[in-house]
């Protein structure tokens, strides 16, 4: 059962190539980490999944239908949600309104029980409904970007550093929830910096290097490889 | 710092002098065939000298006269109050839109015939503002060629007039529509642009659009324009003194009232106040609609909209084929309101003073907008007894209102949504 395959993805920004060749593959119902340093090309990949910028060859199969060429709003309304790099919440609105453009594309129904269940999942988003968006906390902000991806209903959610620039107490609890979010049968693929904490999460996890996959193992196996440590976990 | 203050206001007060003396101080004069370069009189010296004098002690004294003005709270009293309640707010703004469609409506029977027609052009106007509205207020798509789109409207109505002879009534939805097919032309290559690119693309549209009326002299006439376009009619009944189109009847004739000039005007203004709040109550409608925050959102964050399956071509088309189609709306009455356009009455200056129109009246407020239209239409016009001096007023005014209010006179408060819970 796979959710999401990437079959060797090339992508190119102009003349530059930034990814040489990916594959991955995510099962439904896994977490899975892919981590790399600063410009190895970890939200390319995301951001090609996405379809912007699009691949230029390879393949992306979402649930067994090849999206490589669709464009992005059609791929981010088939049970895939982003929660993009840097929060990215829309700070002038309130934090209910930010979970209802979540779910745009749903019914009011549907956006009811969705929030019920973001509300069950992130209490202190409950707290603040009335609250501009903007005037949270990091760590709020984080939980509001992870709610707002899961108002759609996804199988699949992708992360994109949920960790950045956040408290390292806030950090656990985020990852937590991640790991929750398995347990309730959605898919993770989760894109970090914070390699320990991401490889010890995962199911399974691959290295990015200068727009390559160097290596893929489980996440345990991947904590004890010794060039994961030294070049990763600092030693 | 006070040293620095000082040599500050002393290059300020020469500056005053360097840029007021020659064009003051020195008059040309035509003696015969001769241009003699004269003095002017003491008393013009004399002042040019006191102005240079009142701005060294206004720069050298600036901190203080500023802390003096913060101490004065009363200048705006609404400035330090809690924001209403959005229930509260929402209620007082449907009372004050309402109030003022109602004095309107009364307006033309109580006021002279040059008012009247002023404040026709005060509701294209805003329908021109509110049009702009959805597309830099809401969605955030700084459009400078936006005259281009009034210019389509107008000359829709001018040509099929006159090559087929349409009524207004007719004209007025295809004006519109023709608009709102170029704003919808126009969004596609502007599609991945942003900010000043999308600016400049789109002050050259409304150049082109402008240029091609101008040049193209086979089809619309060039510089000379379009004249003999009809007015409005209603029920076939015309205003004029004598009955022009066929089938037509005239309004005094079967009313059995004295033929005045003044029905037209007010016919006409009427029309306009019509079209100008249903113009209002749709753009409205959109605002609360899906569609409305969709704009919103790739306003604040394009990357988290497109990340939740909004797309970036729809919703900024949308964006600019609505704003098109309202200022084809307000092209077509204004064509019908002056029976003669030419291309001249479609420059930048047109697309600067609607945007200011917008600034002045705070980004994405309705209200805002509709006062501000009123403010920048009426100002120049109050301000003509001062002739020559009248822009340097409106422009004194202009940079006063950003200093005193750099929000806009009614900034949008957003209307927030509540989902009603089921229990």
């Amino acid at each position: 059962m796979t959710m999401l395959v990437l079959e060797d993805v090339h992508t190119h920004y102009g003349k530059i190539e930034a990814l040489h060749g990916v594959s991955v593959e995510v099962k439904r119902g896994e977490i899975v980490s892919l981590i790399g340093a600063n410009g190895a090309g970890k939200t390319t990949l995301l951001m090609t999944v996405c379809g912007a910028p699009q691949a230029t060859s390879g393949r992306i199969i979402l649930e067994g239908r090849d999206i490589t060429r669709e464009p992005t709003a059609q791929i981010m309304r088939s049970g895939l949600a982003i929660v993009p790099e840097g929060r990215r919440i829309f700070s002038g609105l309130t934090v209910e309104e930010n979970l209802h453009m979540g779910g745009f594309f749903n019914t009011k129904s549907e956006i009811r029980q969705s929030q019920a269940y973001v509300y069950e999942l992130f209490p202190r988003l409950k707290e603040r409904e009335q609250q501009r968006a903007g005037t949270m906390s990091g760590g709020e902000q984080q939980m509001l970007a992870i709610g707002r991806a899961l108002m759609s209903r996804p199988n699949m959610i992708i992360l994109d550093e949920p960790s950045l620039g956040l408290a390292p107490l806030i950090i656990k609890q985020i990852f937590e929830i991640i790991g929750h979010l398995r347990d309730e049968g959605i898919t993770v693929f989760l894109v970090e910096q914070n390699a320990h904490q991401a490889l010890h999460l995962a199911d399974r996890g691959y290295v990015l290097e200068t727009g390559k996959i160097r290596l893929h193992d489980t996440g345990k196996n991947l904590l004890k490889n010794p060039d994961v440590q030294n070049a990763y976990l600092g030693g | 710092m006070a040293s620095n203050n000082y040599r500050h206001a002393v290059f300020c007060a020469i500056v005053t002098l360097i840029i007021s003396f020659p064009i003051l101080g020195l008059n040309l004069e035509a003696q015969g065939v001769n241009i003699t370069l004269t003095g002017a009189k003491t008393s013009t010296i004399v002042a040019i000298f006191l102005a240079a004098g009142a701005v060294f002690v206004f720069q050298a004294f600036r901190d203080s006269f500023s802390g003096l003005l913060g101490k004065l709270p009363k200048l705006n009293p609404l400035a330090d109050k809690e924001p209403m309640e959005q229930s509260k707010r929402v209620k007082l703004e449907s009372w004050i839109l309402t109030g003022i469609v109602v004095l309107a409506l009364f307006w033309p029977f109580v006021v002279s015939r040059g008012s009247v027609d002023l404040a026709t052009l005060v509701l294209i106007y805003i329908m021109l503002a509110l049009g702009l509205n959805v597309v830099v207020g809401l969605a955030g798509l700084l459009d400078l060629g936006y005259v281009a789109f009034y210019a389509v409207g107008a000359y829709t109505f001018a040509l099929l007039s006159q090559y087929t002879g349409i009524s207004f009534w007719m004209a007025l939805p295809l004006g519109a529509l023709l608009a709102g097919t170029f704003g919808l032309l126009l969004g596609f290559p502007v599609l991945r642009l942003r900010g000043d690119y999308l600016a400049i693309v789109t002050l050259g549209f409304g150049e082109i659009i402008r240029i091609l009326l101008n040049n193209w002299t086979s089809l619309t006439g060039g510089p000379n324009g379009i004249g003999g376009i009809p007015e409005p009619t209603l029920f076939g009944m015309e205003f004029g003194r004598r009955v022009k189109g066929e089938g037509n009847t005239s309004f005094h004739e079967t009313f059995g009232i004295a033929y005045s000039g003044e029905h037209k005007v007010i016919f006409l203004y009427l029309i306009a106040l019509v079209l100008a709040v249903i113009t209002a109550l749709i753009i409205r409608r959109f605002m609360r609609m899906p569609v409305g925050r969709a704009w919103e959102a790739l306003r604040e964050d394009e990357i988290a909209a497109r990340s939740l399956g909004l797309s970036r071509t729809a919703v900024k088309l949308s964006a600019f084929t609505i704003g098109a189609f309202f200022a084809g709306f307000a092209g077509t009455v204004f064509a019908s309101k002056q029976g003669f356009i030419s291309p001249e009455s479609f420059v930048f200056l047109e697309s600067a003073i609607i945007l200011a129109i917008v600034v002045l009246g705070g980004m994405g407020s309705q209200l805002g907008v509709i006062l501000a239209a009123i403010a920048v239409t009426i100002l120049p016009e109050l301000a003509r007894e001062f002739s020559e001096y009248r822009m340097l007023i409106f422009g004194a005014a202009m940079v006063l209102m950003m200093v005193w209010r750099p929000q806009g006179l009614l900034p949008m408060r957003r209307i927030h949504i509540k989902l009603n819970r089921q229990e």
